[in-house]
């Protein structure tokens, strides 16, 4: 292979850059910071009170409903000291919360998070094998916080660490056997395609367009809507407990373990775990959206409607592809609002009744949807 | 004789969590729907709205000195709020009252009466232990300072937060 430093384009380079930046500076880290204000606000509501409402611009009275409180959080946790207790393995500890987060950004590289924008396209990585990637590097995380747990040397952190070590294993196995009905159904692991067949063929979820509707023929979607259903809802808890989200936040249970593997952590340090936390509901929010809700398409066939108006049928308009990337981040944020109220909805569960569910429950059913959802297709698609 | 206590049956519903689950999500949507439609308020936006016009009658804020209606202080120095307060925030040295003094048969008077209000945890004892009726909890409750000398009242801070009260205790009065 000739891989010299001449053939890489510049511009090319460039624009995957930019396309880096945007998505992990502009994109994901001030949602992660915002879904925290988020997570405060709707725990507020929900529980009758009011929330941060204070924080605005700074030296002014202006308060703009606390949204200032973010970015006071971020410089509190940049200034608090640093503590490193003595008895801990510096190194791991040092290391530990960077692989919490940085697997959580990594993974949103292939999510596409718009469909085109002059001509290029909206996603890092258009790689063919996009979940895979996805379960590949998120699986990661668990050395975090397993790293943390134990490079903390004390009781609680070591206890937490055991507990989402487990947890993200057993999960591991639902969150991908449940994925695969889906990838059967498109035929495709390229998350781009599977975006673009669901505009034009309807979202996995919502079958009412193009082919995949009854009317037009689209019986396989028809029967395959209670196999997708099955899926969504193992895939979707089971991202619960791969981003140690009540119900399922075992790992760090306040009232058990004082705050689980991240006890010993302060400052940025735990900053970076909770960051961490939020980055992997963001991404998971995205997974979640892109397989089963159309990912940045609009419903019921706008996209191809919308396109015919505006007579080039190669090229997406720019007023389009900025559409879609707010179509796609609309969509991920009611998911994150999802999340949130599911958190301040449900009791914590018990550790046998959590394993009792990944192993017990989610394991067979997965396994039972791929053979259901092939059985279909057998039968439909000849 | 024991009695055995049965496990509830739970059905088939019950077991899959699913329609508790989407109740208790319909309860928490219902509240937070109720607070952002305004139809419910129930925070108050403390600095700027306060409740001190609601405050009851025995509220206990801030411990407080008073002096009687001849402006003589109440308190005789015998320090009993000094010995039985809780957390030992009360500091009193008597001193006697010079002959002379137009009260010099009560015999002693503080010298120095301090309240550490770090430490007072406005139980209410000395107020219920004062013979005299010299020390009274007032409706004060934000006593702020910016360093551990700020937050002791002096005895003359204690009198100003108190001020005058008149009636109750007769014992030393020219009448008696």
């Amino acid at each position: 292979m000739n891989c010299s430093l001449a053939s890489i384009e510049f511009s090319a380079v460039l624009i995957h850059v930019i396309k880096i930046v945007v998505l992990v500076f502009v994109v994901i880290l001030p949602m992660v910071a915002y879904s925290v204000w988020a997570e405060r606000k709707v725990s507020a509501i929900i529980q009758d009170r009011v929330g941060p409402n204070r924080v605005g611009i700074p030296f002014t009275k202006i308060s703009l409903a606390g949204l200032g409180q973010p970015i006071a959080d971020g410089v509190k946790f940049l200034l608090k000291e640093d503590l490193t207790p003595g008895h801990v393995n510096k190194l791991y500890f040092w290391l530990a919360p960077a692989l919490t987060m940085v697997p959580a950004i990594l993974t949103c590289a292939v999510l596409p998070f718009g469909s085109e924008l002059f001509g290029e396209k909206m996603v890092v990585a258009d790689l063919n094998v996009g979940p895979l990637f996805i379960f590949a590097i998120a699986s990661l995380s668990v050395y975090g916080i397993v790293l943390a747990g134990w490079s903390s040397n004390s009781k609680y952190p070591f206890l937490g660490g055991i507990r989402s070590s487990s947890q993200m294993i057993s999960y591991e196995i639902s969150l991908g056997l449940s994925l695969v009905p889906v990838l059967l159904i498109f035929g495709e692991l390229n998350l781009s395609t599977i975006v673009e067949e669901q505009s034009k063929n309807g979202w996995l979820l919502l079958p009412l367009w193009g082919e995949g509707a009854v009317w037009n023929g689209g019986w396989d979607r028809f029967f395959l809507f209670f196999p997708a259903c099955i899926a969504f809802i193992v895939f979707t808890t089971s991202i619960f407990a791969e981003t140690n989200r009540l119900p399922f936040d075992l790992p760090e249970c306040e009232t058990e373990l004082v705050a689980g593997y991240h006890t010993e952590y302060s400052s940025m340090k735990f900053a970076l775990f909770f960051l961490g936390e939020y980055a992997a509901m963001i991404i998971g929010s995205g997974l979640i959206v892109t397989l089963f809700l159309g990912g940045w398409s609009l419903p019921f066939g706008w996209d191809a409607g919308l396109m015919k108006m505006a007579g080039n049928p190669e090229q997406v308009p720019w007023w389009l592809g900025l559409m879609h990337i707010a179509t796609f981040l609309g969509k991920v944020i009611a998911f994150i609002i999802f999340f949130i109220w599911v958190r301040w909805t449900l009791p914590r569960f018990r550790y046998d009744q959590l394993m009792k569910l990944g192993w017990i429950v989610f394991f067979e059913l997965a396994l039972l949807n791929i053979f259901i959802t092939a059985g279909i297709l057998i039968l439909t698609r000849p | 004789m024991p009695i055995v206590v049965q496990r509830p049956r739970l059905t088939i519903a019950e077991k899959c969590y699913f329609p508790a689950i989407m109740k208790g999500l319909r309860i928490t949507l219902g509240h937070a729907i109720r607070i952002l439609l305004r139809k419910k308020k129930v925070t108050m936006q403390y600095p700027e709205a306060k409740w001190d016009d609601h405050l009851p009658e025995h509220y206990r804020g801030a411990p407080a000195l008073v002096t009687d209606e001849h402006d003589r202080e109440r308190c005789v120095s015998c320090q009993l709020c000094e010995f039985i307060c809780p957390p030992r925030a009360i500091t009193i040295i008597p001193e006697e009252i010079p002959a002379g003094d137009e009260w010099q048969k009560v015999e002693k008077r503080p010298k120095i009466f301090d309240i550490d209000m770090i430490r007072c945890i406005y139980c209410g004892m000395c107020e219920e232990v004062c013979p005299e009726q010299a020390i009274f909890l007032r409706k004060d409750y934000a006593i702020t300072g910016v360093s551990r000398e700020e937050m002791v009242h002096d005895k003359k801070k204690l009198y100003e937060i108190g001020g005058r009260r008149e009636g109750l205790v007769n014992k030393w009065n020219e009448l008696k």
